[in-house]
């Protein structure tokens, strides 16, 4: 029986592009105009249970986007490398977890990446127009000839997954395969995903199929399983079914109620506004003070009084 | 007692009109390397700081080159500025009539010197200047290093790296309004900006706005 979600094979004759400026919602640092369609939103379910832990995925991301990762070391994990890299944007995580009622070893497997969030806070708090955008089918995407390198993005994103080229001094992330997803594909890890772990479709079915997988699950006694789509960011375009959904943090430290950090809020909202209020006030201040009250100037007085303490010499 | 704020180089000259020597040529190149760092890192840290004003990073090459060249001149104006401290800190120290001078600032707004107390080579206002700019660059520096991501990256978290440029942007507007009060006051208090350029002022400027800082002089002089 076919997969519901087995991504089909690349149109090689004459692709289609259907992704463009034209349907940006956000665009860093700027403003868009509103896009005359809407995009039916997309996005990735990874099924944590499904995950055996074979870095296909791995692979595949750095087989499409064309990067190389430097043969590492081996540091007694799983993990290779050994966290996300400008050139790795999606990483496999291991956690040996215990549980604590099974007292059962349970080995969780987590592909970390980009979560596509609906309210990105790297695309808040950067500074540089265009360098980071969102399309109205949720991919929340990096234009590395806009990027300026200054890692606001890091700042901003509640994740932890942007990581800064020292090579080029650009913002690297997963690009959702938007280049894929344009022409009619999905992701590439989803691709590669043997177990079909990775799944890719619009974000409805992809609920909808999550759904049935923690039916599943809790019919096997994960009680807790569930979806992980946090609400404190909006939602985001790359899902996780968790076998243990009350304890995201298990999962090689996911947050489990990410939102954009207050202080980044603080940072691009009120100082913005207020930084630039106080400024202006303090030289319109200068320039009422001096039209009221008109320049400070010497005297003839105050020459002659110098002169005389100085011994009236002249 | 000693005439705290007398600096080296100070001197009187009798004339018409009296020239009063304030500051050197080693004080003034120090002065405006500072000065020019403090702007270049203003517009820089600007067009960073608001998407209002990123058009300013083409004065600087671009916004990669603006985000590369930002902080090392934060440690020309550090250093520059630590030289300035050196020579000046002295003078700045706070007297008793600085807080009368500080009580009676509407007086000094509305250009009524004579109800002031005399002061000495700078008064209370120049001197708030002095240190808000020491505080202000000591803080800036410090969390400037741990949002310069090219290098020191790794010696801070990302929650630290937040609380600091959230500081960073803070102290940098604190400091463009002090840059704001100074230069306004340079420009208002006519006869002073010679002070920096040609390193003179006149007597008459120093009886006005200074009058101990003259009296020292003078006195210093006759013995």
């Amino acid at each position: 029986m076919a997969f519901n979600f087995e991504l089909p094979n690349p149109n090689t004759k004459d692709p289609k592009t259907n992704l463009g400026e034209a349907d940006l919602v956000r665009r860093s640092a700027s403003s868009v105009p509103a896009p005359a369609r809407q995009l039916t939103p997309v996005a990735k379910l990874i099924d944590v249970s499904k995950c055996i832990g074979c870095k296909a995925c791995q692979s595949a991301c750095l087989e499409w986007n064309d990067m190389r990762e430097p043969v590492g070391i081996n540091r007694g994990v799983y993990d290779n490398p050994e966290d996300l890299t400008p050139n790795m944007f999606t990483l496999m995580r291991f956690t040996e977890w215990v549980n604590p009622e099974t007292k059962n070893l349970e080995w969780l497997i987590r592909k970390d990446g980009c979560m596509h969030c609906a309210d990105p806070g790297c695309l808040k708090a950067c500074p540089a127009p265009g360098a980071i955008v969102q399309y109205s089918n949720g991919i929340v995407d990096f234009v590395h000839e806009n990027c300026i390198g200054c890692g606001y993005c890091v700042k901003g994103c509640p994740f932890n997954i942007p990581r800064i080229s020292q090579a080029d001094h650009k913002a690297y992330k997963c690009t959702l395969c938007s280049d894929r997803v344009a022409v009619g594909q999905g992701p590439a890890c989803a691709k590669a995903c043997p177990t079909h772990a990775i799944v890719f479709g619009t974000k409805d079915e992809m609920k909808k199929h999550a759904e049935g997988r923690i039916k599943d699950l809790k019919s096997r006694g994960y009680q807790n399983a569930g979806l992980y789509d946090p609400p404190g960011v909006g939602g985001t375009h790359v899902m996780y079914v968790l076998h243990h959904a009350d304890k995201p943090e298990i999962y090689a430290n996911l947050a489990k109620d990410p939102r954009i950090s207050p202080i980044v809020e603080l940072w691009k909202g009120m100082t913005k506004y207020a930084g630039l209020a106080a400024m202006g006030a303090f030289a319109v201040i200068g320039l009422v003070h001096h039209v009221v009250t008109g320049a400070n100037r010497v005297s003839p007085e105050d020459e002659e009084n110098a002169k005389k303490l100085t011994g009236g010499r002249a | 007692m000693t005439a705290y704020d007398v600096e080296s180089g100070d001197n009187v000259h009798p004339g018409n009109p009296v020239t009063v020597d304030r500051y050197t040529p080693g004080a003034r190149v120090n002065h405006w390397i500072t000065a020019i760092s403090l702007v270049l890192l203003a517009l820089s840290g600007l067009a960073l700081f608001t998407p209002a004003l990123f058009f300013l990073t083409g004065l600087f090459g671009g916004g990669q080159w603006t985000r590369t060249i930002h902080p090392w001149i934060g440690v020309v104006l550090f250093f520059s500025f630590a030289g300035m401290f050196l020579r000046f800190w002295k003078a700045n120290l706070w007297k008793s009539e600085d807080g009368t001078w500080m009580a009676r600032l509407r007086d000094v707004l509305t250009g009524h010197e004579e109800k002031l107390p005399e002061v000495g080579k700078y008064n209370a206002g120049q001197k708030v200047v002095f240190w808000a700019m020491s505080i202000l660059i000591i803080i800036l520096i410090t969390s400037g290093f741990v949002i310069w991501d090219q290098y020191f990256a790794q010696y801070s978290t990302i929650d630290q790296k937040r609380v600091a440029i959230l500081i960073h942007a803070l102290a940098a507007v604190a400091i463009i309004c002090v840059w704001i009060v100074h230069v306004y006051a340079a420009i208002w208090v006519r006869g002073t900006i010679g002070a920096m350029t040609r390193g003179q002022v006149t007597g008459g400027w120093a009886w006005r706005h200074h009058r101990k800082w003259l009296r020292e002089l003078v006195g210093g002089k006759s013995h």
